[in-house]
């Protein structure tokens, strides 16, 4: 394949939003669709090269296609160069960004049908695509971080698109704030890394941490750094703050960045980098245990959450979890000697970006869902939807695929990454592994609650009353039916095998105790669900009324929120580090200045007041001068 | 004791150091104008005593000391004259009150 | 011997005047002890074998800007100041006195080449052929002191003549 084309997959988008903003956003405003058609046509044409790119990695021996780079910038005589690596891990996460991007800018159109800011979703969507791209297709650090920070740029611009709510240009700023916090431990991490071994290039930083030229201290310094990064994308604790508050954004956004694509590039970033983390068994276990925490953390807020979007949310952070846990776990099996390093390397990689791939199908579907059923009601609140199974039956249909999917029942998708997970978790961090367990009860619980507050019962609320629900435009019903075909299916493809872990047979997998396990514990959620939401044994206000304390710090978020803002931010930045340096700044910089320029005045005044105009004082002046001559003279004369 | 050329010379120094004094301390114009006759004739005195102990054959000491009364009484004159311009402008002649030499 | 009592009454006499001159709130009181000094000055003189000298002394100083003195006295009359001492007096006096210590300090460690003789004739003639003559003379500046003198006579005029 020439190296072209596989430029070609990340530029096609960029070159879309060239042609978007600068050509048809001025020039066409009256066909506004033009801009559909145009990234459609390029991300399209990115997916057929990415499968393209896919099948040449398949055919060759070390599942790598060579690619040549190119300097950029020469300064003195460090030459910084850029260039691409199409590999196993790469051509898998190159097809979920292009298929799901696809389908979601299809959705789109009708989603974002009759909005003003039509034209600059698209161009924003374009460039979030491009740089994703970018992102998975770079083979240093720096060329890496820079479409990094692109994602980044184009997550803010997506969440405040509608900016003149101000709920959501604080959330965009929010977003862009919180993961700047990650960026800058990655930043930091890639200096280090340079400092220290004089490249940016990912393969040969793996060559290093392996030789154990790179080692000790640095390395767990420079792997906790670049997790930092990944903690800040990916929405793990405690920078997690951001992502329930990036709802703000249109439901497509939601969706395409904040489910399958951005907050999985921290994910993406740590498979990328795991044999510098294997290399640290500190940094490796750190992984493991914020992602084990966090799963568990963020489904606790998602039991409680009234909002459709906030639950997913919750879940996707909780989910990004399980997918650190899988690295983690794996990596601290590789770390401690318990798996053979060449093997392990890859087998973590396998287990982490299995769940990825799968759950980008989902849970992309599962927003898909949330904003078709935004889309006829017009709200997200839970409080007023109900029994709308009759009036959007494929909406239903495709919610409860992805919702069986994501709570992990067989045969489906999410069943066989989570196994995946969980027995590498039960094997090297057991404590990791009852939490996971723990966090499987709960997410079948949490998910079954809005799929029974939403489509179950009767409709609650008042917009329109149920005669004037509809189903959504095939448009939209089309990208949602293909990837439940795909929630279903993805997890048969040998995905695993091809990035180099193991392989599972159909049904040989039942035969294990521990998918038994996980099994009855999401049955069993379900059933909770079902008593309480469906059939109503149970009352919701009487269990929420004696688990009430707990109750108050889930919805509450454990007040994180107001922790980092009131406190941290508030107290001890700007009341204190900022006021002391604005102190600081006024007192002793400009005190320093203004005291230079008041002792002039001074001095001057003081020297002015011998010009008396008398003559008799300068008289006496010339004879002490007179004097002081003569003195001078005569002890050095 | 036989009075030498050193004692000449300490009384003009003397009469030199009072001129100074009355120079630099009294206010009134005219008597800065006394003191400064004062201190030109301690030099004089000190030439003539230069003159008498010194070369006594040459006539240059006692020529100088007549350039030098000429000098002291034009500028005793014009000061003078000057003095009482301003007191004319003025009606005060006290030199503190003259500070005009400033900027 | 009876020049040794000569000038240290003299020197007395001189010394007295001067502080009185300086001292004296009264100007007019001060004019007069001025004109004394003048007078005593000129006996110095004599004691220096300077007669021409002594007499021009009386001459000029007593005859001419003594009474110059008392004549701005008179049309500059301030009678409750008078003359008093200025602020600076303290600081004047301290100044006078260092001066007159460093004077009498190189007055009296230089070692003076003093002449034997004594010089017994009248100077007049003398003085004047040094004035008047051409080559070794001071004809030269004999002529630019008159000069100088009528500068003076047409500066003093001209600053005080009514407009």
């Amino acid at each position: 394949m020439p190296p072209e084309a596989v430029l070609a997959i990340f530029l096609l988008p960029f070159f879309s939003f060239v042609i978007i903003s600068f050509i048809i956003r001025p020039f066409f405003k009256h066909r506004p669709q033009l801009s559909g058609y145009v990234i459609i046509a390029s991300i399209g044409t990115s997916l057929l090269l990415s499968i393209w790119a896919l099948i040449e990695v398949i055919g060759t021996e070390v599942n790598a296609l060579p690619m040549p780079d190119y300097e950029w910038l020469a300064i003195g005589d460090t030459a910084i160069r850029i260039g691409v690596t199409v590999d196993s891990l790469a051509a898998v996460m190159l097809i979920v960004v292009t298929s799901v991007s696809l389908l979601v800018q299809i959705y789109s159109q009708g989603y974002m049908r009759g909005d003003p800011g039509y034209s600059r979703y698209f161009a924003f969507m374009s460039l979030f695509t491009g740089s994703m791209l970018g992102l998975v297709l770079a083979d240093n650090l720096l060329f890496l971080f820079l479409f990094w920070e692109g994602v980044g740029l184009c997550s803010y611009l997506l969440i405040g698109f509608w900016f003149h709510k101000p709920e959501a240009a604080r959330a965009a700023t929010k977003a862009f704030l919180v993961t700047r916090l990650g960026d800058f431990g990655f930043l930091a991490a890639i200096l280090l890394l340079y400092a220290n071994t004089g490249t940016f290039d990912i393969g040969e930083l793996h060559q290093f941490a392996l030789a154990g030229v790179l080692g000790g201290t640095v390395l767990t310094w420079a792997a906790i750094g670049v997790f930092s990064g990944a903690v800040g994308k990916s929405a793990q604790f405690p920078l997690h703050t951001w992502l329930p508050d990036a709802m703000e954004g249109p439901t497509p956004v939601s969706a395409l960045i904040h489910a399958a694509t951005m907050v999985a590039a921290g994910v993406y970033l740590v498979a990328r980098m795991f044999p510098v983390f294997a290399s640290s068994a500190e940094a490796i276990t750190t992984v493991a245990i914020i992602g084990g925490f966090t799963a568990i953390f963020a489904a606790t807020m998602a039991l409680v959450m009234k909002d459709i979007k906030r639950v997913l949310a919750y879940s996707t952070i909780s989910q990004l979890g399980y997918m650190m846990l899988g690295l983690g776990a794996v990596g601290v099996a590789v770390s401690s000697g318990a798996i053979p390093i060449e093997h392990g390397l890859a087998l973590g990689v396998a287990v982490g970006i299995f769940h990825l791939f799968n759950h980008a199908f989902f849970k992309a579907l599962l927003f898909l869902g949330a904003g078709s059923v935004n889309h006829a009601t017009g709200t997200f609140d839970m409080k007023e939807m109900g029994g709308l199974r009759k009036a959007m039956p494929w909406t239903f249909a495709t919610f409860l695929i992805a919702s069986l999917s994501l709570a992990g029942i067989w045969p489906l998708a999410g069943f066989w990454s989570k196994e995946g997970i969980l027995t590498h978790a039960w094997e090297s961090t057991p404590i990791l592994f009852y939490l996971a367990m723990i966090t499987v009860f709960m997410t079948a619980f949490y998910m079954f609650r809005v799929v029974f507050l939403t489509f179950g019962g009767e409709y609650r609320g008042q917009s329109h009353d149920s005669h004037g629900l509809h189903e959504s435009p095939l448009v939209m019903i089309g990208p949602m039916v293909l990837l439940a075909i795909l929630s279903v299916v993805s997890g048969w493809l040998p995905i695993s095998e091809f990035l180099g872990g193991e392989s599972h047979s159909f049904f040989g997998a039942l035969s294990h105790p521990l998918a038994w396990a996980s099994l009855l514990l999401a049955g069993g959620g379900i059933l909770l669900a079902y008593a309480i939401y469906s059939k109503k044994w149970l009352s919701a206000e009487s269990l929420g009324r004696a688990f009430a304390p707990l109750y108050t710090l889930f919805s509450r978020k454990y007040w994180l929120d107001e922790l980092y803002e009131r406190v941290f931010v508030g107290r001890v930045l700007i009341g204190g580090i900022f006021a002391a340096l604005h102190w600081f700044d006024d007192h002793i910089v400009d005190g320093a200045v203004n005291g230079i320029a008041d002792g002039t005045i001074a001095a001057g005044g003081a020297i002015r007041r011998a010009q008396t105009g008398q003559l008799q004082a300068y008289g006496l002046a010339i004879f002490i001068g007179i004097l002081a001559i003569v003195a001078f003279l005569f002890i050095f004369g | 004791m036989t009075v030498g050329l050193e004692h000449f010379l300490i009384l003009s120094a003397i009469l030199f150091s009072i001129g100074l004094y009355g120079v630099l301390a009294k206010r009134n114009a005219v008597a800065i104008l006394m003191s400064i006759e004062i201190m030109l004739n301690a030099v004089n005195i000190a030439m003539v005593a230069f003159w008498h102990y010194g070369s006594p054959m040459l006539m240059t000491g006692m020529v100088f000391v007549i350039f030098i009364m000429v000098v002291a009484a034009a500028e005793a004159a014009v000061g003078l004259a000057l003095i009482i311009a301003i007191y004319r402008s003025r009606e005060s002649v006290d030199a503190e009150k003259f500070d005009l030499m400033k900027w | 011997m009876a020049l040794e009592i000569a000038f240290w009454v003299l020197a007395a006499v001189i010394v007295g005047a001067a502080v009185a001159v300086v001292l004296l709130r009264n100007i007019f009181h001060a004019a007069l002890f001025l004109v004394l000094c003048f007078f005593t000055i000129a006996g110095i003189y004599i004691i220096l074998s300077a007669d021409f000298l002594a007499g021009a002394q009386v001459l000029i100083y007593v005859g001419a800007i003594g009474v110059l003195i008392i004549f701005a006295i008179m049309l500059t009359r301030e009678t409750q100041r008078g003359s008093p001492s200025g602020r600076l007096r303290l600081p004047a006096l301290l100044v006078g006195l260092l001066f007159l210590a460093t004077m009498v300090f190189i007055v009296v460690s230089t070692d003076w080449h003093v002449v034997a003789e004594i010089p017994t004739e009248p100077t007049t003639s003398a003085i004047a052929q040094a004035l008047f003559s051409g080559e070794e003379g001071f004809v030269l500046a004999f002529e630019i002191a008159a000069a100088l003198l009528l500068a003076a006579i047409v500066g003093a005029i001209v600053l005080v003549r009514e407009k």
